[in-house]
């Protein structure tokens, strides 16, 4: 029997009376086929998310089951494309309907007719089990593709095609399962979005994800395979810190989900990362980023998708020994989809009339990161880094505080230091970092004890600073003693100098972590040299009027990432001024 | 065959419910005829087997269950476009009231407009010339671009925008391309009559295309309003390839229409009893703006909304300003100093910006200049509220300076009257020589090259301006 549509409202369609579909089965919806998924089942209405705008539907249109959950297409290709938020690509879909998305448009996610250089890497006769790598070629000049056997599946190799030019669909090998069926093997397979690609197994955080952005490496490290979050207001800067990690990271992999954000934005990612170098490979940026983009205008359902798509292409690639890293930007509009399907459910509304079922799906999303040991062989990552824009700024609404549960890394954005532009706005106040154990053995083994025991005084400046601005905002400084006022003096430095970092200076956007170390070194000497004098009972004023206080916070643009040499001339430099009134 | 449902089953607020209904489409437009001769339009929301839920945009006053004849047009929302359309006035809802006829259309387009494909996109690069130091050299304005003024009850933000309409200077648009298109929604009546006359004035009334669904016109029309008003911008801008300045006008009516129209449907309100969709709602129209490949013509959108007692933390100004690139913000204790454009540069902000400035586009200093306004600006506001309480003797020389630099900074910057139309080399000099009254130490954001470039030693603050 043929299904039909009984009601529509807004995104959500009904069938009426019938036992053919599936929970989260994927469905066709109407004559133009829009992509639909079915999200609730009773006796008498089974109801349907449709992904696309559902004007001019009309009671009695067919929806056809696919027999399969909402999946994605994992193959060669993905890599330096742009998709919707179910894996639809953009660029292909300007080609074939222009420059407005046009709706049911049926276009393959990836490439079906480009050729790629395939390397075949088993032999006829070997057994081979789910996860193991079967297959190589260049998916760009810095990736390499390595084709996965599907999960579940174990046999024996009975055909080979060899070494050659295929493309994604074309058959490759063909492995006998031990249930005795066999299996032809493509260059591309599908994985369901909402399940959760399995691994050998779990690793613990101990490597830094390294982003050359000094609050975040030295003050709130993330390790690879970390969670963070990043809350704040508009104009705060989530998406441009965002795009600072997504340049300059050291993951091998970026996939870049812009999820409900603005369409301008997403063309400043293509535009900027194809432009821009990579130091590393000395290639485009875009070479190593997969974008998805669900802007804030296109269809509620799929962006509520796009999240999860944007995971599973993280974990197949963590799959093939990739360290992945995801921005998710943001997941408060992802959040809001939740709430807008919910609605339309007439579901019993939580807080802020968000689903009772939000902390679970956010919780369920953030464990899908981790560092782990594939399937096949060696060790991949997938770190999950989320933009949350809470309503008015206000860190306590629901998707803030359930964020705030599932992640390990907050790295509050705060008004007051956006509005003096000071970015990143990073409070160093508010914002936390739980890899610090985890990750302390590595920052020992690589830069030093020292390393630690810099950020440790340099946090303890900051924290100083903070008690002491609560008496300044009442007394004025001009009150308080000396030594103190060097602490204050020494926190500016840090601020103005180290915390805050321009993205858009050649040498500042990205700083090496040997810089980093030096910069904190500078400052404490500056810092344990004057306070030398101070007790002294030299007057503070007569160090400041050295000028060497504002020099360093000048030392991020004077001092090339290549020269740090100079910094011992700073270091002179701070000796024989000091000496000139000792 | 064409069919008359005669009455209705069902009538709440704004909304009738019919029953056996065949062959209805989602969204389709509806002609309702009373008894008595009159006609409404509505629009089917909502659907269940033959029952259909319409929307009636002139309100549902009058009718009753069984003095309507109900027909299916077949057709959804559509806008008739033709380039005659520019100058004409139209109701919300999309229908002239110039006296002037219909239009005859060339094309028709669905209201909802669809969405550009971000591939599609011109990353926005061309700044607009206001004129206005605060926008042009802090809150750079781009051709393409959404930027929407924050104000409230009361203050400037009618003034200002009609200042930016009649000076700004867009590059590659002359007389024959360039046009304004004007949605009021749930304004005054005066308002409307200040813009048109406005216009008149500044001799663009020509090239203006309007949309008055004034504050005692129904509240459905006015959540069609801006829908209508978009679906012409984009026709002129992406097919007529004309750079379109798009004022709207006041978003917060338009969201408080969205508000009764969905507690009238019976859904589950979110905050402040806004629909749960708002920012989505709010997001289809505010992404309309743009510049897409293949046309050389631009959407540069200028929403304006009035923040319910000031309140930037409001639903509609805080869901505005994640989905608009930056905000201008209006402050009404300037405004009470007699300072006009009263713009709160701190929390105003212009995302696109750093790419339309600078070397190339305006002066190879401005993007540190203005970091330094800005920060310098900040410190302004510490040292103003440390004075609050030790009082302005007691501050330090330095704080001093900073009080001295936050009056000259408002009273010659911020402040530059309805008429003045300043050059941005003359708002950037205004700048430094505002930034020289403060001690070379203190400013931090621009590295020495530029600072000694610029920076006038030992100038006098009464000679500036």
């Amino acid at each position: 029997m043929e299904n039909v549509i009984y009601g529509i409202n807004g995104p959500v369609v009904t069938v009426k009376d019938t036992s053919s579909f599936s929970m989260m089965e994927m469905v066709y919806v109407g004559d133009e086929k829009l992509v639909g998924e079915i999200i609730g089942i009773n006796s008498k209405f089974t109801t349907v998310q449709v992904y696309e705008e559902t004007t001019g539907l009309k009671p009695g249109d067919p929806i056809v089951g696919t027999g399969a959950p909402m999946n994605v297409t994992l193959g060669p290709g993905i890599i330096d494309n742009i998709f919707d938020g179910i894996e639809r690509p953009l660029k292909a879909i300007e080609e074939s309907s222009g420059s407005f998305i046009k709706r049911g448009a049926s276009v393959s996610s990836l490439d079906e007719e480009k050729k790629w250089q395939v390397k075949i890497t088993v032999n006829v006769g070997d057994v081979v089990d789910g996860g193991q790598i079967y297959a190589t070629l260049p998916e760009t000049p810095i990736i390499e593709h390595r084709c996965l056997v599907p999960y579940g599946l174990k046999g024996k190799v009975i055909f080979s095609s060899g070494d050659g030019e295929y493309k994604i669909n074309d058959k490759v090998i063909t492995v006998e399962g031990e249930d005795g069926k066999t299996h032809d093997l493509t260059l591309c397979q599908k994985w369901p979005i909402r399940t959760p690609r399995p691994v050998k197994n779990r690793l613990s955080a101990t490597v830094p994800l390294i982003t050359g952005q000094r609050i975040i490496d030295t003050l709130f490290p993330i390790s690879k395979g970390g969670t963070a979050a990043i809350p704040g207001g508009f104009g705060t800067g989530k998406t441009m810190t965002q795009h600072q990690l997504a340049k300059w990271c050291d993951a091998d992999i970026i996939v870049y989900v812009g999820c409900g954000e603005r369409g301008n934005e997403m063309s400043q990612v293509l535009y900027e990362f194809a432009e821009l170098i990579d130091p590393k490979s000395n290639r485009p940026m875009t070479d190593r980023t997969v974008l998805i983009a669900n802007t804030s205008n296109m269809p509620v359902a799929a962006r509520e998708a796009s999240i999860y798509t944007g995971i599973t292409l993280a974990e197949y690639y963590r799959d093939m020994g990739y360290h992945v890293a995801i921005m998710a930007d943001s997941t408060s509009r992802w959040a809001e989809a939740l709430r807008e399907i919910s609605g339309r459910l007439e579901e019993m509304p939580a807080e802020e009339g968000f689903p009772a079922y939000l902390p679970s799906r956010l919780s369920e999303f953030y464990e899908r990161a981790g560092r782990a040991s594939v399937l096949s062989g060696g060790e991949g990552s997938v770190s999950i880094i989320g933009a949350v824009s809470p309503q008015g700024a206000d860190f306590s609404e629901p998707v803030t505080q359930n964020t705030k549960r599932f992640t390990r890394c907050f790295w509050a954005l705060d008004k007051a230091l956006a509005y003096a532009r000071h970015y990143p706005a990073i409070n160093w106040i508010t914002s936390y970092s739980e890899y610090f154990t985890d990750l302390d053995p590595w920052f020992i083994e690589n830069l030093g004890n020292d390393f630690m025991e810099y950020r440790s005084k340099i946090n303890s400046l900051l924290q100083e600073e903070n008690r002491l601005m609560e008496i300044v905002k009442l007394i004025g400084t001009d009150v308080l003693p000396d030594d103190q006022k060097l602490v204050i003096e020494t926190s500016r430095v840090i601020r103005v100098g180290f915390l805050q970092q321009n993205a858009f200076h050649a040498e500042d956007t990205f700083v090496p972590l040997e810089k980093q170390k030096l910069m904190m070194k500078t400052i404490l000497y500056l810092h344990s040299r004057a306070k030398h004098l101070v007790a002294n009972a030299i007057p503070i004023s007569k160090i400041t009027e050295l000028g060497l206080f504002d020099k360093l916070t000048k030392m991020k643009y004077d001092i090339p990432n290549n020269k740090l040499e100079m910094f011992n001339d700073l270091i002179k430099e701070i000796d024989d001024k000091l000496a000139t009134i000792s | 065959m064409i069919i008359d449902y005669v009455g209705v089953e069902e009538i709440n607020g704004s909304l009738i419910v019919l029953d056996g209904v065949k062959d209805a489409i989602f969204e389709e437009m509806v002609d309702i005829r009373l008894d008595n001769g009159s006609f409404r339009h509505g629009r089917i929301v909502q659907m269940e087997g033959e029952r259909i839920v319409v929307q009636v945009f002139e309100g549902t006053r009058q009718i009753s269950l069984e003095n309507t004849r109900t027909r299916l047009t077949a057709r959804p929302m559509e806008m008739p476009l033709s380039p005659e359309i520019i100058g004409r006035v139209f109701n919300g809802a999309g229908r002239p009231i110039d006296g002037m006829g219909e239009i005859f259309p060339q094309t028709h387009r669905n209201v909802n407009g669809t969405p550009i494909n971000p591939v599609s996109r011109i990353y926005p690069k061309n700044y607009i010339n206001t004129g206005i130091s605060t926008i042009d050299t802090l809150t750079t304005l781009i051709r393409g671009q959404k930027l929407p003024i924050f104000s409230g009850s009361g203050m400037k933000h009618n003034e200002l925008a009609v200042q930016i309409v009649r000076q700004a200077k867009i590059s590659g648009a002359n007389d024959k391309n360039f046009g304004v298109v004007f949605a009021a929604m749930g304004v005054k009546n005066d308002v409307a009559e200040y813009f048109r006359k406005s216009f008149e004035d500044s001799g663009v009334l020509q090239r203006v295309v309007m949309f008055l669904n004034l504050s005692n016109d129904p509240i459905i029309e006015r959540t069609l309003t801006p829908r209508c008003a978009l679906t012409v911008a984009e026709y002129l801008a992406f097919e007529l390839n004309m750079h379109i300045l798009v004022i709207m006008t006041d978003m917060t009516s338009y969201a408080e229409a969205l508000r009764e129209f969905s507690s009238s449907k019976g859904e589950i309100p979110g905050r402040k009893g806004y629909p749960g969709y708002l920012y989505s709602d709010l997001a289809s129209l505010y992404e309309r703006a743009g510049m897409v490949k293949g046309s050389t013509g631009s959407v540069t959108q200028i929403p304006i909304l009035t923040m319910p007692n000031d309140d930037i933390t409001h639903p509609v100004p805080d869901l505005t300003g994640y989905i608009t690139e930056g905000q201008i913000v209006l402050d009404r204790s300037l405004q009470g100093q007699g300072l006009y454009p009263p713009v709160d540069v701190l929390p105003s902000l212009s995302r696109l910006m750093k790419d339309g400035i600078g070397e190339g586009f305006t002066r190879g200093d401005h993007s540190p200049l203005a970091n330094q306004l800005f920060a310098s600006y900040s410190k302004v506001i510490d040292a103003r509220s440390l004075a609050s309480v030790i009082g302005e003797e007691e501050l330090s020389p330095v704080d001093k300076k900073y009080i001295q630099f936050g009056k000259l900074f408002e009273s010659l910057f911020v402040n530059q009257g309805p008429n003045a139309n300043r050059s941005i080399e003359q708002s950037l000099d205004l700048g430094w020589d505002l930034l020289s009254t403060l001690p070379k130490a203190e400013l931090d954001r621009v590295d020495d090259v530029i600072l000694n470039k610029y920076y006038k030693d030992g100038i006098d603050p009464s000679q500036i301006g």
